[in-house]
């Protein structure tokens, strides 16, 4: 059965000009993400990760080729992707719910149905007690959290993550990742995530997208096929299982790190 | 707080409160030792009185000019003078601050010749704004406007351009207009700036105020130091500096409260 396809990203190419010169940042992209799919995206520092999630989002233009989000073509002004960033980037003067409406508020969509939306999802992952708190008083894997809500709760199709637990620690990043990944498929979300972690890559998505050093073309896509313990595959499970070591070598090979 | 706390923290309570009231005392000790003194010297004549004046005398003049109400009359024209001067100062700073922030062209063009403006020692403009202007409070008015609202204009301006590209950007992604990434993460997250923005700007209104007065007022603190020193009363002009610190204090006491109250409610 085709399924259906969320992101097309046809043929996009992007350069940065400076008075210095000119640099190839992306050369020719090609992918389709598919509904309710994870897609990681793994590749050498600057390799135009965090620009090809700028251009899908829609903020900067690029200079070849298009994007087409369901089958339109992205804008800035298109409410239905959302964006995590590495930090959480909560704001200090507003308590959690109001952070969480921040994006709602934008697009004067607060009314009672989304709002309810908003306080049964901080309900669901844990954070209903804090929805009058302050992001001083949380902790940095409940920030993170709070931060995912605050994407959520605009029902993106595709949701656009830039490496969003690289601020955090070893422990706290092993632990949301999990909550996060679980999270995304019990809400049956897209998304594409970008990461420097290879293990992380696996254990959270469908398909890992590996990307060249500059400037970035898709070397390889693999697919991911984990059997896991048990039924319900979380990313943590996903660690455990046999296959996993082989794709870690797999992409550590295509990767090709020279230091 | 605990209600068991033991003999060591108590103790150590005792210490800091200790510390804070030696603090304090010394602090008045200091300033009564200097009135003290200052009245002796005068008494003794080993300070010439002409020239330097001394407490007792003030006193009686201030207990004068508040008993026909004269005093009132002259602080509340200064005070007027400095919190209109002070205000608008303020708000067209950061109003101009948001339409630099609103259009990089037009800052990278005005950048240059803001830098000299905040340069140049403001008072020096005070005749050219009382002539332009007029001689009455409107030129006195607008010469604190003058001293305050350069450097609004550039500590505004820097914390707009120094909110966070990303935040910005996380805005951008819920398509967010310029408008609303205003209201919504550039203005509130430069509260602090233009909280200590305004400490800075009434001490620069007082100093427009006194000067403008200085240049041509008839009423005000500023004209009573004027003419105090001109008909050589040192008391009259060493009782309005004493009004003058006070007042400014009080007035800087205030803009410090609303801080704490706003960083307090930042804490909650």
């Amino acid at each position: 059965m085709e399924k259906k396809k969320v992101v097309e990203i046809k043929s996009i190419c992007m350069n940065y000009h400076t008075l210095k010169g000119e640099t190839e940042a992306i050369k020719d992209v090609n992918l389709d993400i598919y509904k309710g799919e994870i897609v990681t995206l793994v590749g050498p520092s600057g390799c135009g990760k965090s620009t090809l999630l700028s251009i899908i989002a829609g903020l900067i233009k690029p200079t070849k080729g298009e994007v087409l989000i369901n089958g339109k073509k992205a804008t800035k002004t298109a409410s239905d992707i959302g964006y995590m960033f590495q930090r959480d980037h909560l704001f200090e003067w507003r308590n959690i719910l109001q952070n969480v409406l921040i994006g709602l508020e934008i697009q004067g969509k607060v009314n009672e149905d989304n709002l309810k939306y908003a306080e049964e999802l901080l309900e669901t992952y844990g954070l209903g007690e804090f929805k009058n708190s302050f992001p001083r008083q949380l902790s940095g894997g409940m920030r993170q959290r709070v931060a995912l809500i605050r994407t959520l709760v605009i029902k993106p199709d595709l949701l656009l993550l830039d490496e969003p637990f690289s601020a955090l620690d070893y422990q706290t990043r092993l632990a949301i990742a999990d909550e996060i990944g679980i999270i995304l498929k019990k809400e049956k979300k897209t998304a594409l995530m970008v990461t420097h972690d290879i293990a992380e890559a696996i254990s959270m998505a469908d398909r890992v997208v590996v990307l060249t050093k500059r400037p970035g073309t898709i070397k390889d896509i693999i697919p991911i096929k984990l059997s896991c313990p048990e039924d319900i595959r979380t990313p943590m499970k996903c660690r455990e299982a046999p296959e996993f070591r082989h794709y870690f070598n797999k992409i550590w090979k295509e990767l090709d790190v020279h230091v | 707080m605990y209600k068991n706390i033991s003999t060591e923290h108590e103790e150590y309570i005792k210490k800091v409160k200790k510390r804070k009231k030696a603090i304090f005392i010394t602090q008045i000790l200091i300033l009564v030792i200097w009135l003290v003194l200052w009245e002796i010297l005068a008494r003794f004549g080993r300070v010439d009185t002409f020239l330097t004046s001394y407490p007792s005398e003030i006193w009686k003049l201030f207990l004068n000019y508040t008993k026909n109400g004269g005093l009132f009359y002259h602080v509340g024209i200064s005070v007027f003078e400095t919190v209109i001067g002070f205000l608008a100062g303020t708000i067209l700073g950061v109003i101009i601050a948001i339409i630099l922030w609103w259009s990089d062209f037009l800052a990278k063009v005005l950048d240059p010749y803001l830098v000299v403006l905040n340069s140049l020692p403001k008072t020096a403009l005070a005749p050219i704004v009382i002539l332009w202007v007029g001689a009455g409070y409107s030129g006195i008015i607008v010469t604190a406007i003058t001293v305050s609202i350069v450097i609004t204009i550039m500590n505004v301006y820097i914390g707009f351009t120094n909110v966070d590209e990303d935040k910005i950007r996380l805005l951008q992604t819920f398509g967010a207009t310029k408008l609303q990434i205003l209201k919504k993460v550039v203005l509130p997250s430069n509260i602090p700036t233009i909280i200590s923005t305004l400490k800075v700007n009434i001490g620069l209104s007082w100093v427009g105020v006194i000067v403008g007065e200085f240049l041509v007022s008839k009423a005000g603190i500023g004209y009573l130091i004027v003419y105090g020193g001109q008909v050589f009363k040192l008391d009259l002009v060493m009782m309005s500096v004493f009004i003058l610190a006070i007042i400014s204090a009080i007035m800087y006491q205030l803009i410090a409260l609303l801080e704490n109250k706003y960083m307090k409610w930042q804490q909650q």
